[in-house]
This record gives C-alpha cells, sequence and structure tokens, in this order.
C-alpha cells in the first residue's frame, strides 16, 4: 500500500511544515533557503508519509461517488474498507524514518513498499496484538535511495467489552 | 547553525513547546496536507457515535511532525540521517506539548561527527505521548 510516484512539490512542503507548526523559512522560502547550508527548500523530518496523497488507493481519503465511513449528517454505517498492508481500522504504533540525502522541490521519487517483520504479543485485557512493520524506501530518479520509511502497524483482536 | 560536537555533551538537553492549547483545526490542517483524512481526527459524530472515543484526537504523525521541530531546531537544517518515534498515547484537541531531546551519545563514524538523541514530548499532565530516537550529522 504505497505510492508510486512521488512529485516533490514546494507548495505542498510549505503546507505541511505550517500543519506540523514548523516556521523554519527553509521549508517555504526559497530565497532564505539559498543562503543555509542545503542551498535551496527541503522537507520537514516527517514530510515523506504526505506521500499518501498519490496512493490512488489510499483508504483514509475519500473518493469521488465512493461511499465514505465518515459521517454526514449522521454517521453512515459504512464499514472502514482496507486495501492491505498495515493500517485499517488498527493503530499506527510507531514510526521510523532513515534519511540518506535532502530531496529538492521539482524531482520525483518512486516508491517500493515492502512488508517487514510481524510479531505477536498479548494485551492487558486477554486480546491478542499484531504488530507488522511496512517498509518504504524512497528512491530518486538515478535509482540512488533518499528515504526508508519503516512503519509499525498494531491490530487488536476483537475482544468482547467487560464494561 | 548546526550543533557542534565539541559544544554539546552526553546528558545535555533542549526543550521546545510545541503547542500551548493543539486546535482542531490545526489537526484539521495536517489531514489535509498530509492526506490521511481518517475521521478519527475530525469527524466528531462518527468518532463520538461510532468509534465510542469522547472526541477526535491528533494523528500521531502530526505529534511526530511537531516534535520534529523540536528536532531540526535544536541539530539544524537538514541534519538528521535517523528519526523514529513510537506513540504511546493519544495527544487531544486542547492539550499543551513539550518535546525534549537528550543527549545520549557524541561520537565519530566513517569521518563524520555523530549526535543520538532521546526524543521524548509530553502533555500538560506530563504523561508521554511520543517517544524515540534521532541521529544527526554535526559539525566538529
Amino acid at each position: 500500500m504505497a505510492a508510486e510516484k512521488f512529485p516533490i512539490e514546494a507548495g505542498h512542503i510549505m503546507m505541511f511544515a505550517r500543519a506540523v507548526g514548523d516556521p523554519n523559512p527553509i521549508y517555504h522560502d526559497a530565497d532564505a533557503a539559498a543562503d543555509t547550508e542545503p542551498g535551496n527548500v527541503i522537507a520537514p523530518p516527517t514530510f515523506y508519509q504526505a506521500s499518501a496523497q498519490y496512493d490512488p488507493d489510499y483508504f483514509l481519503r475519500p473518493k469521488i461517488g465512493e461511499p465514505w465511513f465518515g459521517s454526514g449528517k449522521e454517521p453512515t454505517g459504512v464499514p472502514p474498507t482496507r486495501t492491505g498492508g498495515d493500517g485499517g481500522t488498527g493503530l499506527h504504533a510507531e514510526q521510523r524514518f532513515e534519511y540518506f540525502r535532502h530531496v529538492n522541490p521539482g524531482e520525483t521519487l518512486t516508491l517500493k513498499a515492502r512488508p517487514g517483520k510481524t510479531w505477536e504479543r498479548q494485551g492487558k485485557r486477554g486480546g491478542k496484538l499484531t504488530f507488522s512493520e511496512n517498509i518504504v524506501e524512497y528512491f530518486d530518479e538515478s535509482g540512488e535511495l533518499v528515504v526508508r520509511a519503516t512503519g509499525v502497524g498494531v491490530r487488536t483482536e476483537k475482544v468482547v467489552e467487560s464494561d | 547553525m548546526a550543533l557542534q560536537a565539541s559544544k554539546v555533551q552526553v546528558g545535555d538537553t533542549y526543550t521546545q513547546k510545541l503547542t500551548e492549547d493543539l486546535s482542531r483545526t490545526q489537526i484539521v490542517q495536517y489531514a489535509g496536507a498530509s492526506g490521511d483524512y481518517n475521521p478519527l481526527h475530525s469527524d466528531e459524530i462518527f468518532t463520538t457515535k461510532v468509534a465510542n472515543y469522547p472526541t477526535v484526537f491528533a494523528h500521531g504523525m502530526l505529534t511526530m511532525g511537531m516534535t520534529g521541530r523540536m528536532v531540526t531546531d535544536f541539530v539544524g537544517d537538514g541534519r538528521l540521517t535517523a528519526y523514529g518515534v513510537r506513540f504511546t498515547r493519544q495527544v487531544w484537541p486542547g492539550d499543551a506539548l513539550t518535546a525534549t531531546a537528550k543527549v545520549d551519545a557524541v561520537r565519530e563514524e566513517d569521518g563524520q561527527n555523530l549526535v543520538d538523541l532521546s526524543v521524548t514530548t509530553v502533555n500538560q499532565d506530563g504523561d508521554v505521548v511520543v517517544m524515540g530516537k534521532a541521529t544527526a550529522r554535526v559539525d566538529p
């Protein structure tokens, strides 16, 4: 579950930096960024997650003309659907990034996703917790690795609520 | 700009207030920028009536992103080589968050000066909401 291509756009970086509350000019001002060590606008450390915008099947985005599991006037009752990978009705337990170089606005990264480790743990209320890693590697146009993102999702077994 | 290995010691800390009163609008802003429109983060009716939470809550990745600002303000622009966190507790609208980095190691690898940091963000009650590690290239 990942986008295939992630075009890196200056406007998208600006909006993302605003959303995480980071006013650093290196994320939105090309002139100011020219005087920094990287020499141009770069992306904030967690920006790569926004590649979800380019995943045509991303299940946490309403699709035009399709039922959505969130509410309108009232809850729609549509069950959340999942297209695979971690996440879904599970929770995001952990996220790691390894950085190999900066990205530059104007380049397009190619993503390759693969499952990582899976493990289980007994939850406090008797349910089984299943953890699974999803590894997404972001490559540049010459095939060099730019960023590796490892997400860990956790899913709980359906437990009967005791209260 | 960037942190200097000669001026930092194991045990040093750097702390930054991330927000005094996390707004629902900032959570919506993050949904729009990241593309993660899970209704649990913005849809009060779904979240309270269907998912049975007291109210909407922030994306874990929003807290990680806000915490990332503290880390890059500390080490310098574009210096991170690794950054990872575990999401330990939900962040709710109205929460006040404070992030701290602690220097765990100052070391050299392949001729590069690196610092290893522990990263922790807490809410107004002192409860940890994310905790993790970061590594950055620093100047000598």
